[in-house]
């Protein structure tokens, strides 16, 4: 007797039915062996459809236009089932359970897909001399494990330095202003704030380069990355700033207030000091932010293939420019290496990433 | 004592005003004041720094171009005859962010409502660090995946839906290089954005008064009842806000989408084949080779980007704070 033809009831009532005195309560949410098979036998069946279909019927090719069509009819299938089963609206309730799991799972398989990939084309090619050497003597024939983003290390850490410097700063203060000060600017501020996050990075670096370098002549420079990096950090550091400082309880400033302390001591040894790891988070996120941006940098670094130590002249690379520069060569060695710089990228990102998560999550444990 | 006493009761009884509270602040808290509001009003200051400069520098182009910029099919601000279509590149930017939305907010809404009804709680904190490592890793990496990795697998899709739907008016046509194609930065785009749809929506959806979510499951409603009837209708100012502020960051992405379409084209209507360019993509593509024009009018296609993002960024957050759900949503 196949699931199909056991009439719904067995299969609901089977749970409860078998031991009437037991008081326990009922488990909800339990997964029963029938939704799995009910689940298993779907897929399969659907497996079955898109073989047809895509061998037979459909000139089709590629991996997605094959996931799609399995998945259609997955869910075709899987609605008649749980409807058969449990009935129409518990059915299109568990119909709708599997299409939000499968939206979550979308999301995150892509984030997956994305890591893996670069992790896999890149880490191959991950020698010693990337981290020591330069692109000077490399062409665009050499193999991909030659030459090194030595210069490039060297320039993102010295740009996003500089950006740093010249954000946290304000960022602070602005944070301070609209948790602690307020007043009559504090919603144009936020405002503000807001829609700086959103603006495209390219345009902070049309702007810096309107207002740096082609009005100071220096031409470009590593420090005018900064600059461009900076407009960008500035947002997303002053609104997590803001949340953070948010976060510490208004008994704390009451307290400190009673005893007559002056309202910047109340913020400087009371507040700051309270939301100290927060605060670090935010700092993390705004470089997490600005180590990955590219199109300012384009108008503003510029990128080079030799080491230049000194922000404040002459075009300076940095590991985003690294591998825009090296994709667009076009060939194959050095689209490798423009991997091989992603995959170095990415453990930088994922870094500040999960310390941000674990100072954050300290600082929100505590509370 | 005593007299003054009684000189400040009867002068009280007169006038039923309150007395005003008026605190003198500290000298150095007057500092304080005054230099957090500087700062503060910095942002404010550099916004419209932004805006002023990239005009006054756009203007030698603006004023050559003329009609030229809403007219002209192409971008080649450096060619000999020069086409200075900055709204074809506008309508490049729009096309393909529209093509990201399309796929990226209903599985924003789907990954959304998963993350605040469905997933295990146990499971919920990973799953949403996961979401926002998506929004962590840099837009240059999905560009790479998305020419490497995802482009030759879905240009299979692609040749199928050329050929066999060429009756949506967007379909089909002659097509080549069905790699740099609006639809395939779409997808990319579409992925960047969304998770930061997936977060405001979630944020939003999170909030769905319990009495609410418990009266409709009391009411014998199933759980995706009680979704279709309390959490999307509250949640609908989060869904629009969400999917505003996506369109903002979309429109303005660069290097993805200028990695993906590699060079500078004229604007077409068909989205799977070679061809259409957006503002940021021809600023980055085109910007090493430009002299003192070219720079010019790239800044005029930075400007309309500008002001373009900024109307969809003050709008997204206007609906989301003013909606019900959205009341206390940090954007």
């Amino acid at each position: 007797m196949s699931l199909l033809d056991r009439p719904p009831s067995v299969v609901l009532g089977a749970n409860h039915e078998s031991d009437p005195t037991d008081d326990a309560p009922r488990q909800l949410r339990r997964i029963e062996r029938e939704d799995i098979a009910e689940l298993l036998g779907s897929a399969v069946a659907a497996l079955a459809i898109q073989w047809l279909l895509l061998a037979r019927l459909l000139p089709m090719e590629g991996a997605p236009a094959a996931v799609l069509i399995w998945y259609i009819s997955f869910l075709v299938i899987y609605r008649f089932v749980a409807a058969q089963h449990h009935g129409k609206l518990a059915g299109k309730d568990r119909l709708a359970t599997v299409v939000l799991w499968s939206f979550g799972l979308i999301v995150i398989g892509a984030l997956l897909l994305i890591i893996g990939y670069i992790v896999v084309r890149g880490a191959g090619n991950l020698r010693l001399n990337f981290f020591t050497d330069t692109l000077k003597t490399t062409g665009p024939l050499a193999p991909a494990t030659e030459g090194g983003g030595l210069h490039s290390i060297v320039g993102t850490a010295m740009q996003v330095g500089i950006g740093l410097v010249i954000a946290v700063p304000l960022a602070l203060i602005t944070a301070v202003y609209l948790s602690e000060v307020g007043g009559r600017l504090e919603r144009p501020v936020r405002f503000v704030i807001d829609a700086m996050s959103g603006i495209p990075s390219i345009v902070a670096g049309l702007f810096v380069f309107v207002v740096w370098i082609s009005a100071s002549k220096t031409g470009y420079s590593g420090f005018a990355a900064g600059l461009a990096l900076s407009i960008l950090m500035l947002p997303t550091i002053a609104r997590t700033s803001m949340e953070m400082l948010r976060l510490v309880a208004d008994g704390y400033r009451e307290a400190a207030l009673a005893l007559g302390a002056p309202r910047w001591r109340v913020t400087w040894n009371i507040v700051i000091p309270t939301a100290r790891s927060g605060l670090v988070t935010a700092l993390i996120l705004g470089v997490a932010r600005a180590v990955g941006e590219t199109a300012p940098l384009l108008l503003t670094a510029f990128g080079a293939s030799v080491l230049n130590t000194n922000p404040f002249s002459g075009a300076q690379d940095d590991l985003p420019l690294f591998i825009y520069k090296q994709v667009r060569l076009f060939k194959d060695a050095p689209v490798d290496r423009a991997f091989t710089g992603a995959f170095v990228l990415l453990v930088f990102v994922l870094i500040a990433f999960v310390s941000a998560r674990l100072i954050g999550g300290r600082a929100r444990a505590r509370r | 004592m005593t007299v003054e006493l009684a000189d400040w009761a009867s002068a009280e009884q007169g006038e039923d005003t309150p007395r005003s509270i008026h605190q003198e602040l500290l000298p150095a808290d007057r500092l304080y004041q005054r230099i957090t509001r500087g700062a503060g009003s910095l942002s404010l200051f550099l916004i419209s720094a932004i805006g002023l400069f990239l005009l006054v520098k756009s203007w030698d182009a603006i004023s050559t171009g003329g009609t030229k910029l809403l007219t002209d099919r192409n971008w080649a601000p450096m060619a000999p005859v020069k086409e200075l279509g900055v709204a074809s590149l506008l309508f490049g930017t729009i096309l393909v962010a529209v093509v990201g939305l399309i796929v990226a907010v209903p599985v924003s809404i789907g990954a959304a409502l998963f993350l605040t009804e469905i997933v295990p709680r146990r499971a919920k904190g990973l799953f949403v660090s996961l979401v926002d490592l998506l929004a962590a890793v840099p837009s240059l990496l999905f560009g790479l995946w998305g020419v490497y990795f995802m482009a030759p697998r879905v240009i299979g899709l692609s040749g199928f839906l050329n050929k066999h739907v060429s009756w949506v008016p967007f379909f089909g046509g002659k097509q080549s290089q069905f790699e740099a194609s609006v639809f395939i930065a779409g997808l990319i785009i579409a992925l960047m954005v969304i998770p930061i749809c997936t977060s405001i929506m979630r944020e939003v959806f999170a909030q769905a008064p319990p009495a609410e979510r418990e009266a409709a499951l009391a009411l014998g409603g199933t759980r995706w009842g009680m979704i279709r009837t309390v959490v999307l209708p509250f949640g609908r100012g989060g869904i629009i806000g969400g999917t505003m502020l996506g369109l903002g960051r979309a429109l303005g992405e660069t290097i993805a989408v200028a990695l993906i379409l590699g060079n500078v084209s004229p604007a077409t209507w068909r989205i799977l084949g070679g061809g259409g360019s957006t503002v940021s993509s021809a600023i980055a593509l085109t910007f090493p080779d430009s002299d003192e024009f070219g720079i010019s009018a790239l800044m005029a296609a930075g400007v309309a980007l500008f002001i373009l993002t900024l109307v969809v960024n003050l709008v997204a957050s206007a609906i989301v704070s003013r909606s019900r759900s959205g009341q206390g949503v940090e954007l």
